[in-house]
């Protein structure tokens, strides 16, 4: 039985390890910076899960199920928070290669609104009329 | 924010100052939940749920809450644990699903992969709805979250491996299938009682063929 968790253990923590790999690799080979935060957010996510089972089996003792937890939570809390965060600044920098998007939906709101002055109203954008598909 | 276009909704402006200029703070029997929360995280980092290392962790929450207030979190007052261990237990699929869709396009796609921006306007009007939707679709295979637009409840979204009209409209379509999960678990009694009478999605592609 031993054993058996020993091993669990292992195959856990390697693949939580490989999923953390899989985010380097994607930072590396994405073409810009707004795909580059999906492999900083969707893997490692996984990863820490994995790595989280792994030594919850490993350390066989309940009081530490709730720091786990705790931690994991943490992580799904904030990870998608730091995505936004930076995807929202990079937007509209020129790490965003927004040339090679297939469509871009947002290009027209940020416009309008970046050529709107500073006070008064937000001039209305209905989201179904912008883009190549719009009816 | 002014937005004088569109006309305020009660729980949008519950957290803002209202006209009179006074700021709404949060009754304890909103705030209940989070405050379990915070005790929990207490107990949990001092590895003790003794009763007695709880009442102390409870009170600490009291004083924290109260020294920094904010807004309100207006909870929905409905909660279906059947639907949320759904939900839990469809999120960790997705959740692999996702590890194993960025790994593939990390190492077979590379430089070639295309993507979209594309706005979802949800159905909700629910700051908590909205704040879990993008929490979720963050999470889960394909998009996150590049911009909010509270006001009309929109997402624009960032979707990876989008490169054709048809897949626009199916990513749509699966953002608004979490939101439609999510209202199912934890949204109001009104706006559960709108998704079930309203046609799923399948139900209305096969209604519009010929």
């Amino acid at each position: 039985m031993d054993l058996f968790l020993d091993v669990l253990v292992a195959v856990l923590l390697i693949l939580g390890c490989l999923m953390s790999l899989i985010a380097g690799i994607g930072l590396l080979t994405f073409p810009d910076m707004l795909t580059r935060m999906h492999a900083a957010t969707k893997p490692q996510v996984l990863g820490f899960l994995l790595i989280f089972a792994g030594l919850a089996i490993h350390l066989r003792s309940w009081t530490v199920i709730p720091v786990l937890v705790l931690a994991w939570a943490m992580q799904l809390l904030t990870a998608p928070v730091s995505a936004h965060m930076i995807g929202r600044a990079g937007y509209r920098t020129k790490h965003a290669a927004k040339e090679t998007l297939y469509s871009d939906e947002l290009r027209q709101v940020v416009e309008k609104v970046s050529s709107a002055p500073h006070t008064g109203t937000v001039p209305e954008i209905d989201p179904q009329e912008t883009g190549p598909d719009a009816k | 924010m002014p937005n004088k276009n569109l006309a305020p909704r009660d729980q949008r402006i519950d957290d803002a100052l209202d006209t009179a200029g006074v700021r709404h703070r949060a009754t304890l029997k909103q705030e209940w939940p989070l405050l379990l929360l915070l005790v929990f995280v207490w107990g949990a980092l001092w590895q003790d749920f003794s009763p007695g290392n709880l009442i102390f962790g409870a009170v600490i929450a009291l004083v924290i809450v109260n020294l920094f207030p904010l807004p309100p979190v207006v909870l929905s007052g409905r909660l279906n644990l059947w639907y949320c261990v759904k939900l839990f237990g469809w999120f960790l699929g997705q959740v692999v699903a996702a590890s194993v869709h960025v790994a593939w396009l990390a190492v077979v796609r590379g430089k070639k992969t295309r993507s979209s921006v594309i706005a979802v306007p949800l159905r909700t009007d629910s700051d908590l709805i909205v704040m879990t939707v993008g929490h979720v679709l963050t999470l889960i295979p394909g998009s996150f979250v590049l911009d909010v637009d509270r006001s009309s409840s929109t997402l624009y979204l960032h979707y990876i491996d989008v490169d054709s009209a048809r897949e626009v409209e199916k990513a749509r379509e699966n953002i608004r299938d979490i939101e439609r999960r999510l209202i199912m678990a934890i949204g109001s009694q009104d706006e559960y009682e709108a998704i079930k009478n309203e046609c799923s999605p399948r139900v209305r592609r096969t209604k519009e063929k010929p």
